[in-house]
């Protein structure tokens, strides 16, 4: 495994660890106010200090790690769900009617930018972590779509998919049985750096109010909540943003990884 | 050429017809009548029907896209129905901070991702180039609105070399309208001065593996001469797709940082209107992001047709 790989996995486990462990514990009560606490800096008490009413930060960024993690995922999960059987129908009805829908469908999506699409649904239902997964997933769906495309179209010309074809597999069959499973490590490197693109998203939508509701915990929220008092207690914001720094750039240094470790061309290059 | 930017414009026509359907049907599903929402529960029906009318709400849904569209190409965005003032002058007011923004921003992205995407290419492997890889690294995990933040404290609250936030507007001279957009114009350049400056290492690294570099190489020249007359001026084209993307990003990124600074752009026009449900202010500022993301799309497919002949004959 590479460098980038292995500290890709590391940041990004602490990440998910830290999300996991605080469904059990965390250093305190998130829920508990402790006002006379107030806006305290980095201690032995509190490691990443307190906030505006008293609360421990470390276990808030614990807990927010969580609406991160679930949203970012829920998004890429919408974008897999849908934009690879998009993608790998396109392809094997190349050419045709749908596939020029489908294509086309996909470049009105990406006409609308995630932001664009989050203000529109949040004007219409209202802010919250659903549709900030609804948002940032169907941007997600083209990326998807587009990229399974391309690479089952490169397969569909290959000798084992026309061995596939002579044995008298349909198309619907082949594009699963042969298609889906070799372009798997693509998809899998493309979900990852979704997953990352994400994060930053969740967290720019709560930012802006547009994501997670109080009392959900979010980092983006934790910012923003953060941005009028950033001068007299800087540690507001230096700690949530130091989590979505490490975790989109564990993130995206586990799929760079992924891709050279998956490439079985680059594999060999390095043996 | 013709016959592809034809072709193109045909697809162009459609996408923005279709988007204006899409966001028409989003925004009409949204629950509550405006005329309702902005005379308030106590209201008279007839004065609520009377308002309905001056709003143009009283007729079908199809003739009022008709109308919201036919008014949008004559440069009739409708009335706000918040403010009662016509949504075109609302927008163009805000324009005029979002725009010079975004282009700023581009501007500045520009100028940091070429000098350092050409730097790490010509010292591919060694430390420089791993410098400029990792820098790019975290410029794009770096979320801008933190990286906003950040600026604001270090620069306008610490340093007081820059406003923390606000606007004076541009009748207070060019040199003032620039300085309070220089922290946000930083803030939305950085990530993709990171992205571009990885574009333009990969399309230089590309180009100088080609055999056209290595016949300059055998004829005596340079390495630096090849790398300046040769490969750079190749290495552009996908350079200058990429920035023509960006400038949508840079427009959309422009709502968030807006609220980081205070800055009365489109993007702060696009959160009153929604926490005030003027509906007609969020469909027309949708449309017009939509519109600019489509047409510079169009604009960049043309200019890359321009100089490839091979794109052009492959649709």
């Amino acid at each position: 495994m590479s460098r980038n790989l292995t500290l890709g996995i590391a940041l990004t486990s602490v990440f998910v660890l830290a999300a996991f462990v605080s469904f059990v514990f965390t250093p305190y009560n998130i829920e508990q106010l402790d006002i006379p606490a107030k806006l305290q800096p980095p201690s032995a008490q509190h490691w990443f200090g307190t906030d505006h009413f008293g609360r421990d930060i470390l276990s808030m960024i614990m807990v927010g790690a969580r609406t991160s993690i679930a949203v970012a995922l829920l998004a890429v999960g919408i974008g897999m769900g849908l934009g690879i059987p998009l993608g790998l129908g396109a392809a094997a009805l190349r050419g045709g009617w749908l596939d020029e829908v489908i294509m086309r469908g996909n470049d009105l999506v990406f006409a609308f930018p995630s932001l664009v699409i989050a203000i529109l649904i949040t004007a219409v239902f209202g802010a919250g972590a659903v549709n900030a997964i609804i948002a940032i997933g169907v941007f997600n769906i083209p990326v998807f779509a587009r990229l399974t495309r391309g690479a089952a179209l490169g397969l569909w010309s290959r000798d084992f998919v026309l061995a596939a074809r002579v044995a008298g597999k349909s198309r619907a069959r082949i594009s699963l049985e042969h298609i889906l499973p070799n372009i798997a490590n693509l998809m899998i490197v493309q979900g990852t750096i979704q997953f990352s693109l994400g994060i930053l998203a969740e967290a720019g939508l709560s930012y802006v109010g547009l994501g997670a509701q109080p009392p959900i915990p979010s980092w983006g929220r934790m910012l923003a909540d953060a941005q009028t008092l950033v001068s007299i207690a800087p540690h507001l914001a230096l700690f949530p943003g130091m989590a979505i720094i490490l975790t989109v750039l564990g993130l995206n240094l586990m799929g760079d990884g992924l891709r050279d470790w998956l490439d079985p061309r680059l594999r060999i290059l390095r043996t | 050429m013709l016959r592809y930017a034809l072709k193109r414009a045909l697809s162009l026509a459609i996408s923005l017809i279709v988007a204006s359907v899409v966001i028409f049907l989003v925004i009409e599903v949204a629950p509550g009548d405006p005329a309702s929402f902005m005379l308030g529960v106590n209201a008279r029906p007839d004065t609520v029907a009377a308002l309905r009318s001056e709003l143009g709400l009283d007729v079908s849904k199809f003739e009022r896209y008709i109308n919201w569209i036919t008014g949008m190409a004559r440069g009739d965005f409708g009335t706000s129905y918040a403010y009662r003032s016509p949504v075109r002058d609302m927008i163009a007011e805000r324009m005029w901070v979002s725009l010079p923004l975004a282009f700023y921003a581009l501007t500045l992205s520009t100028l940091i991702a070429f000098p350092a995407g050409i730097y790490a290419a010509s010292r591919r492997g060694g430390a420089g180039d791993t410098a400029v890889m990792a820098a790019t690294q975290l410029g794009v995990a770096i979320p801008n609105f933190w990286f906003a933040m950040i600026s604001v404290l270090i620069f306008a609250i610490n340093l007081r070399w820059f406003s923390a936030g606000g606007f004076p507007g541009w009748d207070k001279g060019l040199w003032t309208g620039m300085k309070a957009l220089t922290l946000p114009a930083v803030a939305l350049a950085l990530p993709q001065a990171a992205i571009l400056a990885r574009v333009m290492r990969s399309s230089l690294l590309d180009m100088l593996g080609e055999d056209f570099i290595r016949t300059a190489r055998a004829k005596g020249l340079t390495r630096r001469q090849t790398l300046w007359r040769h490969a750079l001026r190749n290495a552009l084209i996908p350079v200058l797709t990429i920035i023509g993307l960006q400038f949508s990003f840079l427009l959309a990124g422009a709502i968030i940082i807006e609220q980081v600074f205070f800055l009365p752009g489109l993007g702060r026009l696009v959160f009153q209107s929604i926490s005030a449900r003027d509906l007609i202010v969020v469909e027309s500022v949708v449309m017009l992001l939509v519109f600019a993301v489509i047409t510079v799309n169009f604009i960049v497919d043309l200019a890359y047709a321009a100089v490839d002949p091979r794109l052009r004959a492959r649709t």
